[in-house]
């Protein structure tokens, strides 16, 4: 199956882990993604914060390139995925912003291309069935909690990914490597997201409640398929440990990291060594050595 | 007690705000579902709901001098939980344009600035552009100091890109941003 694959800035910075697990395991699952010529930026948050037209068009230029390739849009970010499908509902909804983006990227892009979160691909088109079956270990009962941030699933008719409150993709591959998946109260919480630099008092606070919930319910690692959740989560431990006065070790880790090494891939591969916290426990509860 | 300030910055705003987003306010039942589920509230001195009131109400100035208007982390919890479909979140995206525009005060944090400079390195690079967004937000800000412990260990992970991306299609992206900045002249 050939995807136009977006891997969004982040993949080249702060989820690097990411992207390197993203293509080892759509190597092993016989994927084919090629990658947009020349793609740029989405917008992010700071575009569509700044100019709304910004922030379509940015997203725009890119869904015009995959037009172009006649194949799916398949994102990993949960960010660049959210504009993607913000872009095309907006375009498709309003002819005034249709030409807008026409006369700032010079193609009359309609937005109808069929945008994927890496997550409905895994699920919808090759099916846990196909997972498991590529699996060479299993998770061994690792209690994980699944996160899923706000841009996976909000706003719902817009992104239409899942049940909004209580979603369940991360869950069902975590059940299907064998892992415990825990009921928790945070999954769609906020992160602080792209606060991080500028409001991180805001976002200290934010991500304290989400792990210390996530230590509460028993959890072993949180999951993500974000990279803003995954560097906030991540990295702020430290700050929150200091501000808080806590001892916080909770190893957050990219859903595609936990199914490459389920998959027989090692640590390696996977970018494991761009983790900030730790994951030493979840690779000992799973057998794997690591060279680190 | 709501006091309303319709003059300087603040001038037609209520038909700004809704040109822009495309919200109408005006349904509002005040539920507060938005702001029970908002997740900067706690931390704000306005909610959600006030913002839809007082823009209901005519407000101005206060409106984009609230603190929740950068506070705000655009999760989208408000706009998908009203039960009467106004998407606060884009009402909030409006404020803030619109703050930039008429020159509102900074706020705390400089949320402002870091946009600023992530989309600057955008522009000029097509992708952002880690080390000269860092430099340019902390040389606006004066803290230099802040986070710099977590540098070495980001260099080391390579969290931080040192060189900007190549073969990109800058010249689309400036085309956008140049285009954007028409757009507002035409607006305003």
């Amino acid at each position: 199956m050939k995807y136009a694959y977006y891997p969004g800035c982040s993949s080249e910075s702060t989820a690097r882990d990411m992207n390197r697990s993203t293509l080892a395991v759509a190597k092993k699952l016989k994927l084919d993604f090629e990658e947009p010529k020349g793609w740029t930026c989405c917008g992010a948050t700071a575009g569509h914060q700044t100019d709304r037209l910004l922030g379509i068009a940015l997203s725009a230029a890119n869904l015009a390139k995959v037009k172009d390739m006649k194949l799916d849009m398949v994102v990993n970010c949960a960010a660049c995925y959210n504009r993607m499908k913000t872009a095309n509902y907006e375009i498709s909804s309003h002819d005034a912003v249709r030409q807008n983006v026409r006369d700032a990227i010079e193609k009359d892009y309609d937005g109808t291309v069929r945008v994927r979160h890496l997550l409905e691909v895994l699920l919808e088109d090759i099916g846990l069935q196909t997972i498991t079956k590529s699996l060479k270990r299993t998770l061994s009962g690792l209690k994980v909690a699944s996160y899923y941030g706000c841009l996976l699933v909000r706003p719902p008719e817009i992104i239409k990914f899942d049940d909004p409150e209580n979603p369940k993709s991360l869950d069902r591959l975590v059940t299907a490597m064998g892992g415990v998946s825990l009921d928790w109260p945070c999954k769609v919480d906020c992160c602080g997201g792209s606060l991080s630099l500028s409001r991180t008092d805001v976002v200290v606070r934010l991500t304290e409640t989400i792990i210390d919930m996530a230590v509460r319910s028993g959890a072993e690692c949180i999951a993500v398929s974000c990279p803003m959740c995954q560097i906030n989560l991540d990295m702020r431990q430290q700050d929150i440990n200091r501000s808080y006065g806590k001892n916080l070790r909770m190893p957050v880790l990219y859903i595609t990291q936990l199914l490459g090494l389920c998959m027989g891939l090692s640590p390696e591969e996977l970018g494991f060594e761009k983790l900030m916290v730790s994951p030493a426990d979840v690779l000992k509860k799973m057998e794997v050595n690591s060279h680190e | 007690m709501i006091t309303i300030n319709k003059s300087g910055i603040g001038r037609g705003l209520k038909e700004a705000v809704e040109k822009l987003s495309g919200v109408d306010g005006d349904v509002c039942l005040q539920c507060k579902k938005c702001s029970s589920g908002c997740s900067v509230a706690s931390l704000a001195k306005t909610r959600p709901s006030e913002i839809i009131r007082l823009l209901h109400l005519g407000a101005g100035e206060e409106l984009l001098t609230s603190d929740l208007v950068w506070m705000c982390v655009s999760c989208e919890t408000c706009s998908a939980r009203c039960p009467m479909g106004i998407d606060v979140a884009g009402v909030i995206d409006a404020l803030r344009s619109l703050a930039l525009q008429r020159g509102a005060p900074k706020p705390e944090g400089n949320m402002p600035l870091f946009n600023k400079a992530f989309l600057k390195t955008v522009e000029v690079f097509g992708r952002p552009y880690d080390i000269a967004m860092i430099a340019a937000y902390k040389i606006g800000t004066g803290k230099f100091m802040n986070d710099t412990e977590k540098f070495p260990a980001m260099l080391k992970k390579g969290k931080i890109a040192l060189l900007p991306a190549m073969g990109v299609d800058c010249a689309t992206v400036r085309r956008i941003f140049k285009q954007a900045r028409k757009n507002r002249g035409r607006r305003s």
